[in-house]
C-alpha cells in the first residue's frame, strides 16, 4: 500500500478519506436499512390522511374531529376497523337520520374511501381488525358441520334474528335486522365487534370455526329453495294467520255468495 | 197356565231339497235393482221419503258452518294419512334423511318422522300443509259462523242448546288444534308447549301439581307427545265428531232459520230441498273447500319445521307465535303488566293466570251465559225461526262488534313484534297502545256500532214511511228544492217492518192493589237492563202512520211539502219529471 502511505500527507487526503466515508455509511445504510418498509410507511400515512381528511367531512360532526365522540356519538378510539368496515360496508354510517338504530342502507362510499377510514380509526387506539376472507368463507365445510352451524344459530342468534335470519324486533324501536342478503364479511364482524344492540361474541365463546359453520349454515338455508312454497315473509304464524284468514277464508266466502247466488234462488 | 206347544213333526223349513225338485211359487224379488236390495235391508227408502225432500232456505251465510264441517272432513282425510308416519315419540335419534341442513343433529323420533314425512315420502309435505291450512280455517270458519249465529239471534228458544254445543266444539277446535301444533316437536311447537307449561303452572295453589300431572314431571320430560298424540288422534276427534252430528241433527230437528221476507213466517222454511238442489251445492261446495285448501298446501309454506329445527329447551326464535286462534291469548299475555305475589312459599302469577286461563274462561262463559241472560233481559220466551236482521237488535249488534274489537285488540297485541318491525315503530310503544286499546277500542266500537244499527234503524223507517230517493230533484216555482221519492214495494215493506219489538220491561214490586203477589216482578236491575238492551230501538212505523204516508204522499207533488220530501207514486208524473 504504498501509494496510501506516500500520499498520506497529501493536502487532498482528508477531504478525500472524508468523502470516502461518508460514501462507504451511505452504501452500508443503503444495503442495511428497510427500503420497503420507508416505502410502506408513506402509503399507510397517505391512506390514514386521506382517512382523516374523511373522517373530518363525513363522521366529525357526530364523532368529534379527533373521534373522541360526543353527545352524538360514540368515541371511535379503539373499535378498530372491523367496526368501521361493517358500519360503512352496510351503509349504517354515515347516518342518515338520528334515530333508535343505525339503518342498513346502499353503499354510497368506495372500498378505497371506507379502507382509509377504517385505518384512520384503527391508527387511533389497537382495535379489531377487518378479518381475514378464509375465516368466514363458509366454504369446505361438511354436511355435520353445517347442520351443526344451524344448531349454534338456534342457540345463539334466532332469539332475536329469528329462525330463518329474517330478523326480529327490539325494545325501543330497535330491532335485529335480517341476515338475507348480508355479506358474509360483516356477519363475521357483527359476531365479533357486536354493533349497536348486538352482544359481543368473543373468540371463547364461538370459535372461528363455529362462526365459519353459522355462515355456512346461513348461506346453504337462504340458497335453498323454498320447499312449501311462497314462504310468506318466513316470519312464523302470524303471517300464516293472517295470509289464511284473507287467502283461505277470503275465497271461501266468496265462493259461498256465488253458490248462494247461483241457480235456485229462494228470494 | 200355557201349555207348550208339541214339537212339529216336519216343516218346509226342514225338508233337504234335493236336485230336481219342483221350485215353489213364492214371488221373486225383481233381479239386479241395487236399491231395492238395499231397501230391504237398510230402510232407506223411508228415511229418504221423510229427508231428501227437506228444504232449506238459500243465503251464503248459511255456508259459513259448512265450510267448518268439509274442513273437519279434510282432516280426518289427511290426518289418517298423515298417521302412517308419524312416529309419536320423544326417544332421542341420529336424523339421517334427505334433508340436508340438519343431518347427523340428534333430534325426537317425532321430529325426525316429520322430516320424513316431509322429504322422503311423496306428498307428504303437501298433505302436511293442507293438513294445517285445513285447520286454521275449520277454527276460522267455525268462528265466522258463530259470529253469524250471534248477530241473527240464532241462538234463541229453540236453539239455547246447540248453542251451547257449538260454544264447547269452539273451545275444542281450540285445543284439537294447538295439540298438533305440539306434535312435531320442533323449536315452535316445544315454545308453545313451553307456553302451556306456564300457563298450567300459574293456576293458584294446585299449578305445580297440575303441571307435573299433565307433563308427568319436570317440562319437557319424555311424556307429552303420546299424550298429546291420543289426544289428537282419539280424543277430542271422537268428542268432535260425536258434538258435530248432535249439532247438525239438532239443526234437522229445529229446521233451519231463515231470514225475513214475504211469505217467510215462523211456521214454515222457505227454500229449496235437500234433493237435488243442496246435494249439488253442497256436494260441490266440499270439493270447491277440498280444492282451496289443497291450493292453499301447495303454495303457500305453513310451519316450516325444518327451518325451525329440533325442539330444545336453550333455544328460542324471533316470531314465536302460536296459530292464529290462540294469538289472544298469547297477546293479552304480551300486554299484561307483572302482577306477582308472594305469599309464604306460594307464587300468585297473576301475570299469566288473569290473561291466559281467566280470559279464556271469561270468553267461553260469557258465549255460553248470553242466550240465557238476553232471554232474561227482554222476557222473551217464544220460539224464533225468523232471523234478526242484526240492526234491529241494536245492542246486542253493539255487543258483538265491541266484543269483536275487543278479540282483535288481543290479536294484534299477541303479534306486537312483527308490527314493530314491519311498521317501523316501537315495540314499547305498540304494546302500551295496546293495554289502553283493549279497554278503549270495545267502548268505541260499542257506541258506532250501536249508533250506526239505530241510524239504519231510521232509514229503514224513513223507507218505510216516505219510499225509496228517485235522485230526482224538482224545483218548485218559488225556487225551493226537493227530491221525489219513489213508494216502495209492498214485499220490501213487510221485510222492514215484520220484526216485533218487545214491550220494556218496567219495575215492578209483583203486588197488585191489595198487596197480593201478582208473580210479574221485575227487579229494578231488570228494568234497567231492558231499556239498556231495547230502550234507543227507534218504533217501527204504525199501519196508520204508514195509511198516513201514502195519503200524503199521493198529494206531496201537486200540494207542496214542509219537510223537504216529495214524493212520487204516478208513473206519468215521474216520466213528466224527467222530461223536463
Amino acid at each position: 500500500m504504498r501509494f496510501l502511505s506516500r500520499r498520506r500527507r497529501s493536502p487532498g487526503a482528508k477531504p478525500l478519506t472524508l468523502l470516502f466515508a461518508l460514501f462507504l455509511m451511505g452504501a452500508i445504510y443503503s444495503v442495511v436499512s428497510p427500503a420497503q418498509q420507508v416505502a410502506a410507511d408513506t402509503t399507510k400515512d397517505a391512506q390514514i390522511a386521506q382517512g382523516k381528511a374523511l373522517f373530518d367531512v363525513t363522521c366529525s360532526s357526530c364523532h368529534g374531529l379527533n373521534a373522541e365522540g360526543g353527545s352524538q356519538g360514540p368515541s371511535l378510539i379503539g373499535v378498530g376497523a372491523a367496526s368501521v368496515d361493517f358500519q360503512m360496508g352496510t351503509g349504517r354510517m354515515p347516518l342518515a337520520h338520528p334515530g333508535a338504530q343505525a339503518v342498513r342502507k346502499p353503499v354510497t362510499y368506495t372500498a378505497d374511501e371506507i379502507a382509509a377510514i377504517a385505518a384512520y380509526v384503527a391508527d387511533l387506539a389497537p382495535g379489531p381488525a377487518i378479518p381475514d376472507p378464509e375465516v368466514y368463507s363458509g366454504e369446505g365445510l361438511t354436511e355435520e358441520e353445517i347442520a351443526r352451524g344451524g344448531e349454534l344459530f338456534r342457540t345463539n342468534c334466532s332469539a332475536c334474528h329469528n329462525f330463518e335470519g329474517s330478523g326480529g324486533a327490539l325494545p325501543g324501536g330497535k330491532y335485529a335486522p335480517t341476515l338475507k342478503g348480508v355479506a358474509n364479511r360483516h356477519i363475521y364482524s357483527a359476531i365479533r365487534i357486536g354493533p349497536q344492540q348486538m352482544p359481543v361474541f368473543s373468540k371463547g365463546a364461538l370459535t372461528d370455526a363455529d362462526v365459519n359453520e353459522i355462515i355456512g349454515y346461513l348461506n346453504q338455508l337462504h340458497a335453498q329453495p323454498s320447499q312449501g312454497g311462497f314462504d310468506l315473509g318466513g316470519i312464523g304464524p302470524v303471517s300464516e294467520g293472517f295470509w289464511g284468514w284473507l287467502v283461505g277464508m277470503g275465497s271461501l266466502v266468496g265462493v259461498a255468495i256465488w253458490l248462494a247466488k247461483k241457480g235456485a234462488r229462494a228470494k | 197356565m200355557a201349555k207348550p206347544v208339541g214339537i212339529a213333526g216336519s216343516s218346509e223349513a226342514l225338508e233337504a231339497k234335493r236336485p230336481g225338485d219342483v221350485e215353489s211359487s213364492a214371488p221373486k224379488p225383481a233381479k239386479g235393482n241395487v236399491l231395492t236390495w238395499a231397501d230391504d235391508r237398510l230402510g232407506l227408502a223411508a228415511i229418504g221419503k221423510s229427508n231428501l225432500r227437506k228444504v232449506f232456505p238459500d243465503h251464503w251465510s248459511f255456508l259459513l258452518g259448512e265450510i267448518a264441517l268439509y274442513s273437519f272432513i279434510v282432516l280426518l282425510l289427511t290426518g289418517v294419512f298423515l298417521t302412517i308416519w308419524f312416529k309419536p315419540s320423544m326417544a332421542e335419534t341420529e336424523y339421517h334423511g334427505a334433508y340436508q341442513l340438519l343431518r347427523g343433529l340428534p333430534m325426537s323420533e317425532a321430529f325426525a318422522s316429520t322430516l320424513t314425512l316431509s322429504f322422503d315420502i311423496r306428498g307428504g309435505l303437501l298433505v302436511r300443509q293442507v293438513h294445517h291450512w285445513a285447520a286454521m280455517l275449520f277454527v276460522a270458519a267455525a268462528f265466522v259462523h258463530m259470529l253469524r249465529i250471534f248477530f241473527t239471534g240464532a241462538f234463541r228458544k229453540p236453539r239455547e242448546i246447540n248453542w251451547l254445543i257449538g260454544v264447547g266444539l269452539m273451545s275444542l277446535t281450540m285445543i284439537e288444534g294447538f295439540a298438533g301444533y305440539s306434535l312435531p316437536d320442533d323449536l315452535l311447537s316445544g315454545t308453545g308447549l313451553r307456553f302451556v307449561d306456564g300457563l298450567v303452572r300459574s293456576i293458584p295453589v294446585i299449578g305445580t301439581w297440575a303441571e307435573f300431572f299433565v307433563f308427568g314431571g319436570e317440562f319437557p320430560g319424555t311424556l307429552i307427545i303420546p299424550r298429546l298424540y291420543m289426544v289428537h288422534i282419539l280424543l277430542v276427534p271422537g268428542i268432535l265428531l260425536g258434538l258435530i252430528s248432535a249439532h247438525l241433527a239438532l239443526v234437522v230437528y229445529h229446521k233451519h232459520t231463515q231470514y225475513p221476507g214475504p211469505g217467510r213466517t215462523e211456521h214454515n222454511v222457505v227454500g229449496y230441498p235437500l234433493f237435488p238442489v243442496y246435494m249439488a251445492k253442497a256436494g260441490g261446495f266440499f270439493f270447491v273447500v277440498f280444492g282451496i285448501t289443497v291450493l292453499m298446501g301447495a303454495f303457500m309454506t305453513i310451519n316450516p319445521v325444518w327451518k325451525f329445527g329440533p325442539y330444545n329447551p336453550s333455544q328460542v326464535t324471533a316470531g314465536s307465535q302460536p296459530d292464529w286462534y290462540m294469538g289472544w291469548v298469547e297477546g293479552a299475555i304480551r300486554i299484561v303488566p307483572n302482577w306477582e305475589w308472594h305469599l309464604g312459599a306460594t307464587t300468585w302469577s297473576w301475570n299469566i293466570f288473569l290473561p291466559g286461563v281467566g280470559l279464556m274462561g271469561l270468553l267461553f262463559t260469557g258465549l255460553g251465559v248470553w242466550p240465557f241472560v238476553e232471554q232474561w233481559i227482554t222476557g222473551d220466551k217464544s220460539e224464533h225461526h225468523l232471523l234478526d236482521r242484526p240492526r234491529n237488535a241494536a245492542t246486542r249488534t253493539a255487543l258483538g262488534v265491541a266484543g269483536m274489537t275487543w278479540y282483535a285488540m288481543f290479536w294484534i297485541a299477541g303479534g306486537n313484534d312483527i308490527i314493530a318491525t314491519k311498521f317501523h315503530v316501537s315495540l314499547n310503544a305498540v304494546t302500551y297502545v295496546m293495554r289502553v286499546a283493549v279497554f278503549v277500542a270495545p267502548v268505541i266500537a260499542y257506541i258506532i256500532a250501536k249508533r250506526t244499527a239505530l241510524s239504519l234503524q231510521r232509514s229503514d223507517h224513513a223507507r218505510v214511511l216516505h219510499g225509496s230517493e228517485t235522485g230526482i230533484i224538482h224545483r218548485s216555482p218559488d225556487g225551493s228544492y226537493s227530491e221525489a221519492h219513489a213508494p216502495i214495494t209492498t214485499d220490501e215493506a213487510f221485510t222492514l217492518t215484520q220484526h216485533k219489538q218487545l214491550p220494556l220491561a218496567l219495575e215492578d214490586e209483583g203486588l197488585d192493589v191489595n198487596g197480593i203477589p201478582t208473580g210479574q216482578s221485575v227487579s229494578k236491575l231488570r228494568s234497567r237492563l231492558s231499556h239498556w238492551f231495547m230502550g234507543d230501538d227507534i218504533a217501527k212505523p204504525t199501519p196508520e202512520e204508514i195509511e198516513e204516508a201514502h195519503h200524503h204522499a199521493g198529494h206531496a207533488l201537486t200540494e207542496g211539502h214542509d219537510d223537504g220530501h216529495g214524493a212520487v207514486d204516478d208513473a206519468d208524473e215521474l216520466s213528466e219529471i224527467t222530461s223536463r
